[in-house]
């Protein structure tokens, strides 16, 4: 009987956050060999909703069936002996330990009770192998660029033996060509009858690999749908609950055309930027009300090139000037002060202070001018989270709660607020829309190009390239630490820019 | 629809500061209930001698966690507070003849030097802070002895001096109950309305993201440790002018162990980017009822160490932060 | 080009750092070059530094400590910290010290079983309460310090009669020059490197230390590892503690006052990161011989006064730790 019954049945799943509901009478079925998307709006639900699947949270109301058997996984690891195996928005594994460590942790072959290194390794490299993956067995974790760490944890899923493989947004911090890699081993997996759950914010992603989506919205089941025939547009308005006509008449992008031909009045300039073999010889222009968009693979220099110009990292070599006026960037310090402000794309490690609220988050870099005499004026403080909460639509029960009570989409808003509300003259945006929503993007789009014409030069780094062509006046392509090319005008295209990215010399 | 999660706003602002002070209640609670036992079974407990007593002992504690919050708060640690506090003793001691006020100052100068220079070793060499402190608890106590060459007890009289130690204002006040006050007032606005207070829990908060929004992180570090080193030094100074003689070998003996456990008894987590000094002032009360009490009911000393540890888990677990 | 060219490519850069490497290996070996270093410094120096006598010395003097910071050692892999160790050592020393007269074997086992229970409780606290492990040992260093006080009425107990079995642990010697003690410290640091390279536990005390949360993710029983390296830690400081009764002869109720702080410089020392994850037991042994031999130093060259002593090993603890930081940074 089991055999007739779905791999996963979820119903009427609920669960509470203090007061918050966060999911609230939900149903989900997931079938063998299916990959079943789910979409919502920031907030709406879905980590919640895995958590609960994969046993990280205690769900508060609901059943869940495995192949037609009642369970209840009190934690991850119940989850996983019961083959539901879970990659996490940020990848969870040992950075010290090597990759077969990593692959065999609590299982790891033994002889004579002690651990058999080689078979270990020999069997990972056949796991990894049979992956279509070629990755040294040996090479310890941390050395391995964020693509790799996701394909480890992938082929541990799958050596683990799982039925269901959950991927929490697991393109975000890929670019374009890993992602074809992760599309390979998600239609392997496929074909070996392995259900997985896939979240992503990017449709042309859902298109590609998935075959059924379910909607969430606010933490309520919307709809589920096969995507064969699903038109985007009314996904979106599953999505945001609105109606099509309401929708029709915007573009993808909330940019609009934005291509300028002249030079506009130059602000920022840099001159020569070295540093080690991650930056070479890096001059780039951006001029006062322009969209500098920046290209390039993971590792090519583009998040270096932010670093530099933002005092982060100590260049070798070169020049930052601004308004003409040459700058002395020793720290961060510097830079904002010369007006530069700086959102980062590891929103876990270098943004969030995550016990504190959201006000306080949102003002962190401010204070300076809160404060007289030392003292930080709180009412100062409401004045700012009031006006961007209502701003940026930010999810939040109040200004007062914790950052990391969030969900990732409106963490990354309230960052975007820490920058905005100094009003600076230069704002270097690193990948600013990974993890926001589609409606949430479209929003932040048409700020940040409001922002541009009041005058604000803007330096915008993106995997997504729909993004930098649309929203864009010039694209510098970054590749092996060096600029590789700038489109301008008719020159730009996604076609043109992958070949910039890609060209070997 | 966002409307209905957006909604509380108003009301949620008010009950912040109750949030705020959560972890401390646990303390709190326990030190009532401490003082209230001891009313009833401690003969003499009650007497306003007895908490006069109370408080002038429990200062030195008291001003070295006060900075050890601070410092915690960082996610830092500073485990040579004990031989700040002998240096101070020796150094003023030593240049008594110059006079009280240059002896204080030269002693609390060198203290708040030695420690900046904690903070610099942990900020630019980026070395963990209880390896670096705990170098300059083994150096530190050898330095204060060979001051006072070879760690000899150095009597000394002085008045001035004395009066920070020994004597009272209006006749109720002890002096170092009155200096205590005052810094404990002071730190409690420091940490919690100014910008320094701020960035030193963003820094303990995530490192990271405080030095990418301007904070520089060196300096808050340096500024806490100087901060730690000052005020042991005043602890040191105390203590000294109210027993009358520098005794380098002795001051300060543990009071980091004691230091670090009421701050923690007191709701402040080691981990950093969360503190509360109120929290620590009672962490510190906490600690020294237990102590004079057990000394009131001739309890052995040894079994007041088993206690104690017991009473510092258990107000510790009552505080831990909780989770789903 | 097919995906997995891409992945290699990209990962090509991960070989890159030659640099990295060596300073990797310098800081593994940074303590041991250290070490070299300063022997060759004796042995200049000292006539007496070089002799079958002032070695064995030296390591016999250092055994205890030893075994205390190879259970710290596993404590600290997984990100934690023990601070009871020094009042551990005392618990087994004042038990050993009242039960030596019935022989070695009974003594050494009610000792070792008490600290190990003690080490079990700090792990249950530490795993169960979710309480920080600094505190929660610093609440039983307290507390085992006030047992070992209670239990001899705050009085040393000494070892009386003829205790043959007893008095060997400590005193004796096998093929009549290597001390007993210097045998069970080279036996504990054989079993505890084997147990941390080649067996599941070992690799789990490091997963935990590593990362904590992904370690959990990963379906590790992590509260089972926590519990198990502070038994391990207060099992090897109750071993340390018997040989130290057995050699002084008492039971002494103050014995082993710091000698935490001590086994955790030397853990540090010898290249074992404090946030857990990297390290191993014989940079351990490493970092124990440097501060021993540097010690020896000091007596050999008799000059030098207790307080300078107690600056100059400050002192030289920051110079090793701020040398082997540069080595690391190099990569
Ligand atoms: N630990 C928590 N405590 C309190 N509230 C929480 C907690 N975790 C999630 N929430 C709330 O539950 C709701 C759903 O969050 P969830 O993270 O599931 O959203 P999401 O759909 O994954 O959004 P995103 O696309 O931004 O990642 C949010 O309103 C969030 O604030
Ligand atoms: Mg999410």
């Amino acid at each position: 009987m089991a055999n007739n019954e779905p791999l996963l049945r979820m119903q009427h799943i609920r669960k509470v956050f203090s007061g918050v509901v966060a999911l609230d009478d939900v149903n989900f079925t997931l079938e063998r060999g299916e990959v079943h998307s789910l979409v919502g709006e920031n907030g709406a639900g879905k980590s919640t909703l895995i958590k609960v699947m994969t046993g990280a949270y205690n769900r508060d109301g609901g059943e869940m069936f495995l192949e037609g058997v009642p369970v209840n996984f009190r934690a991850p690891e119940d989850a996983q002996h019961a083959g539901v195996v879970a990659v996490y928005q940020e990848v969870n594994l040992l950075m010290f330990r090597t990759v077969a460590e990593n692959i065999f942790l609590g299982r790891e072959p033994r002889r004579f009770g002690l651990i058999d290194w080689s078979k270990m390794n020999r069997e990972a490299g056949e796991i990894l192998r049979n992956l279509g993956l070629q990755i040294d067995p040996k090479a310890v974790l941390g050395s391995l660029n964020i693509a790799s760490r996701q394909m480890i944890a992938i082929a541990r899923g799958v050596s683990l033996g799982a039925k269901i493989l959950v991927l929490d947004e697991p393109t975000s911090s890929l670019t374009e060509r890993e992602v074809g890699l992760l599309y390979d081993v998600i239609r392997r997996l496929k074909a070996q009858g392995t259900g997985i759950v896939y979240i992503s914010h990017r449709f042309d992603e859902l298109y590609a690999v998935c075959d059924k989506v379910t909607v969430l919205r606010d933490g309520k089941y919307i709809a589920t749908r096969p995507l064969a025939g699903l038109e985007r547009i009314d996904l979106i308005c599953l999505m945001l609950g609105k109606q099509r006509e309401d929708l029709e008449k915007k573009g993808a992008t909330a940019f609009g055309e934005h291509h300028e031909a002249q030079m506009p009045e130059p602000l920022l300039e840099t001159e020569n930027l070295t540093r080690g073999r991650r930056l070479k010889n890096v001059s780039i222009k951006a001029g006062r009300g322009e969209i500098l968009g920046m290209a390039g693979l993971l590792g090519s220099g583009r998040t270096e090139v932010a670093r530099a110009v933002f005092g982060a990292d100590e260049v070798d070599a070169g020049k930052v000037s601004l308004e003409g006026k040459p700058l002395n960037l020793r720290s961060p310090s510097d830079a904002i002060r010369a007006g530069i402000a700086f959102l980062s794309e590891d929103r876990k490690a270098e943004g969030i202070i995550p016990e504190w609220s959201v006000r306080e988050n949102m003002t962190l870099a401010a204070l300076p001018a809160l404060t007289s005499l030392g003292v930080v004026s709180r009412a100062k403080q409401n004045e700012i989270v009031d006006k961007f909460m209502r701003r940026l639509g930010i999810k939040a029960s109040s200004g007062e709660q914790k950052i990391r009570e969030l969900s990732g989409g409106n963490q990354q808003k309230v960052l975007l607020a820490r920058w905005l509300c100094k009003n600076p003259k230069f704002l270097i945006l690193d990948e600013p829309t990974r993890g926001i929503d589609i409606g949430a993007k479209g929003e932040i789009q048409s700020l940040i190009n409001e922002l541009a014409d009041e005058g604000l030069g803007v330096l915008m780094i993106s995997s997504e390239l729909e993004e930098l062509v649309e929203g864009s006046s010039r694209i510098v392509v970054m590749r092996d630490g060096e600029c590789a090319a700038e489109l301008r005008g008719k020159d730009i295209s996604q076609d043109a820019i992958i070949n910039a990215m890609a060209e070997t010399n | 629809m966002a409307e209905a999660i957006t909604q509380p706003v108003a009301a949620k602002r008010g009950s912040s500061s109750f949030a705020d002070y959560a972890p401390t209640y646990g303390a709190a609670a326990a030190l009532v209930l401490l003082i209230l036992a001891n009313v009833f079974l401690t003969p003499n407990f009650a007497a306003l001698d007895n908490f006069r007593n109370i408080l002038v002992q429990v200062t030195p504690t008291m001003l070295v966690a006060v900075g050890m919050t601070f410092v915690i708060a960082t996610g830092g640690i500073d485990l040579s507070v004990g031989s700040l506090m002998a240096i101070a003793s020796a150094v003023a001691a030593v240049s008594l003849d110059y006079g009280a006020y240059p002896a204080i100052l030269a002693a609390l100068a060198v203290v708040t030097l030695i420690g900046a220079f904690n903070g610099w070793l942990i900020a630019t060499f980026k070395i963990q802070p209880i390896i670096v402190t705990l170098a300059l608890l083994i150096a530190g106590r050898g330095v204060a002895q060979v001051i006072s060459n070879g760690g000899q007890l150095i009597p000394f009289s002085n008045p001035s001096f004395e009066f920070w130690g020994k004597d009272s204002l209006f006749g109720i006040l002890p002096v170092p109950v009155f200096v205590m006050i005052v810094i404990i007032g002071l730190a409690i606005f420091v940490l919690r309305a100014t910008i320094f207070g701020r960035h030193v829990i963003a820094v303990g908060g995530n490192e990271n993201a405080a030095r990418l929004s301007g904070i520089s992180v060196n300096r808050t570090k340096i500024m806490v440790y100087a901060l730690s080193g000052l005020l042991a030094g005043i602890a040191g100074l105390i203590y000294t002018a109210r027993l009358g003689a520098s005794d380098a070998s002795q001051v300060g003996q543990t009071i980091e162990l004691d230091a670090i456990a009421a701050t923690v008894v007191g709701g402040t987590a080691l981990t950093g980017g969360r503190a509360t000094v109120i929290g620590t002032v009672i962490g510190a009360l906490i600690m020294q009822i237990i102590t004079t009490s057990f000394n009131m009911n001739g309890i052995k000393f040894s079994y007041a160490l088993v206690i104690k540890a017991a009473i510092i888990i258990f107000v510790v677990y009552l505080q831990r932060p909780k989770s789903h | 080009m097919s995906h997995s060219e891409t992945l290699n490519e990209i990962n090509a850069g991960a070989g890159r750092s030659m640099r990295a490497k060596i300073g990797s290996f310098l800081q593994q070996q940074g303590a041991l070059i250290m070490l070299l270093l300063v022997c060759v410094i004796g042995f200049a120096r000292y006539e007496a530094f070089l002799t079958p006598e002032n070695l064995l010395n030296v390591l016999r003097q250092n055994s205890m400590l030893g075994l205390v910071a190879l259970g710290m050692t596993f404590v600290i892999l997984t990100g934690g910290i023990d601070l009871s160790v020094g009042a551990l050592l005392a618990v087994a020393g004042v038990i050993a010290a009242n039960l030596a007269d019935r022989g070695l074997l009974v003594a050494l086992s009610a000792a070792i079983a008490a600290t190990t229970f003690l080490g079990l409780i700090n792990g249950l606290v530490i795993a169960k309460a979710r309480i920080q492990p600094f505190i929660v040992t610093l609440a039983m260093m307290i507390a085992a310090r006030g047992l070992a006080l209670a239990a001899t009425g705050e009085q040393s107990v000494r070892i009386t009669g003829a205790n043959e079995s007893f008095n060997w642990l400590g005193r004796g010697l096998i093929g009549d020059f290597l001390p007993v003690p210097i045998l069970i410290l080279i036996i504990a640091f054989a079993i505890g490197w084997v147990v941390l390279n080649h067996t599941r536990f070992g690799r789990n005390v490091f997963a935990v230390g590593d990362n904590d949360e992904a370690a959990r993710l990963m379906g590790l029983n992590i509260n089972r590892v926590t519990i198990a390296v502070y038994a391990i830690s207060g099992a090897l400081a109750g071993l340390a503690g018997v040989i130290l009764a057995s050699r002084l002869g008492t039971g002494q109720p103050v014995a082993g006052i710091g000698w935490e702080l001590d086994a955790i410089a030397a853990v540090v020392i010898g290249g074992t990161l404090l946030t857990g994850g990297q390290g191993s037991v014989l940079s351990t042994l490493v970092g124990v011989l440097l501060l021993g031999v540097i010690f020896n130093l000091f007596n050999l060259e008799g000059q030098i006064s207790p307080w300078w002593q107690l600056v100059l090993r400050g002192v030289i603890l920051l110079f090793v730790v701020v040398v082997q930081n540069r080595l690391t940074r190099l990569g």
